[in-house]
């Protein structure tokens, strides 16, 4: 089961309590009434489905309720780091915020003999 | 003359009994209930008319007598008088801003009680109900099953589970099914 943490919770609850709510970042036009077709389709449908990874917004619909930020790895599904909605995007180069620690067997068993 | 019909207020869960003896299931007294959402300058003023504080921190609860504040976002609150008081006219007299919802006859409750209470609930919960992440007092809207829940630990071995009335013959037959296995 994949463990998300919650910015308003301040702790990780299983995937089963929230929802994914698209992509984050995207600011809608001031103008909206004189932008153009083609611009109001890049602004409402066009998105990029990276490869690696991808800031999302995410809701804790079965918790707090509240929408929170996300950068998510679309190839390993590992949740970089999560924040509050309104903060500006973090850098992810600058901080590796989560436990860089991945659980393997050896690890946690030792060597299996 | 017809006779006149007298509407019968049906109880959801009346009488109905159930678990094992590791986890005893017992559906809650009616009880009164709003659902509470106010700003952070509010909370004082609304603490004050409704006889206990309302909580700030995540995954907390305060309680007076029978009546219980449970924190579920960071501007709501449940609200629950086992007493059936007028909690509608309590956060009214507060005379600041907020929203509050009665919802006594919305929500309905499950008394999970025995040493499988943690158990019981954990069979469709996915939260860790141990003592030191989930003490006694911890409160958190979640998920039992395909029910949404608003789980209450009142003490060690005894969880309220709080959940829409509709969905309660569902949450009763699942926790039903939990209490079975906790006895194994």
């Amino acid at each position: 089961m994949l463990l998300i943490y919650c910015p308003y919770c301040e702790e990780e609850r299983s995937e089963l309590e929230f929802r994914n709510a698209g992509d984050a970042h995207i600011a809608r036009p001031t103008n909206i009434a004189e932008i153009s077709d083609e611009e109001f389709e890049a602004y409402f449908f066009l998105r990029d489905n990276p490869k690696g990874v991808i800031f999302e917004r995410w809701r804790h619909i079965h918790g707090c309720g509240r929408f929170f930020n996300a950068a998510r790895d679309t190839v390993s599904d590992r949740f970089v780091t999560t924040y509050k909605a309104g903060e500006p995007k973090p850098d992810l180069d600058a901080e590796p915020k989560t436990s860089a620690q991945v659980e393997t067997y050896e690890a946690l068993e030792g060597a299996a003999q | 003359m017809a006779d006149q019909a007298t509407a019968i207020r049906n109880a959801p869960l009346a009488g109905l009994r159930g678990g094992s003896p590791a986890a005893i299931l017992t559906p809650a007294a009616p009880a009164s209930r709003i659902s509470l959402r106010a700003a952070p300058d509010a909370v004082a003023a609304l603490s004050a008319a409704l006889g206990v504080t309302l909580p700030t921190r995540p995954k907390t609860s305060a309680s007076s007598g029978k009546r219980h504040a449970l924190w579920l976002g960071p501007d709501e609150w449940l609200v629950i008088d086992e007493d059936g008081k007028d909690l509608m006219a309590a956060a009214a007299s507060s005379g600041v801003m907020h929203s509050a919802v009665d919802i006594s006859h919305r929500n309905t409750a499950v008394i999970v009680s025995g040493p499988g209470a943690e158990v019981a609930v954990n069979s469709g919960c996915p939260q860790d109900l141990s003592l030191a992440i989930f003490p006694v007092g911890a409160c958190s809207r979640t998920i039992l099953g395909k029910a949404e829940i608003v789980l209450f630990r009142t003490a060690e071995d005894t969880f309220r589970v709080e959940c829409w009335r509709s969905f309660s013959p569902f949450v009763f037959g699942l926790l039903s099914e939990g209490a079975e296995d906790a006895g194994h």
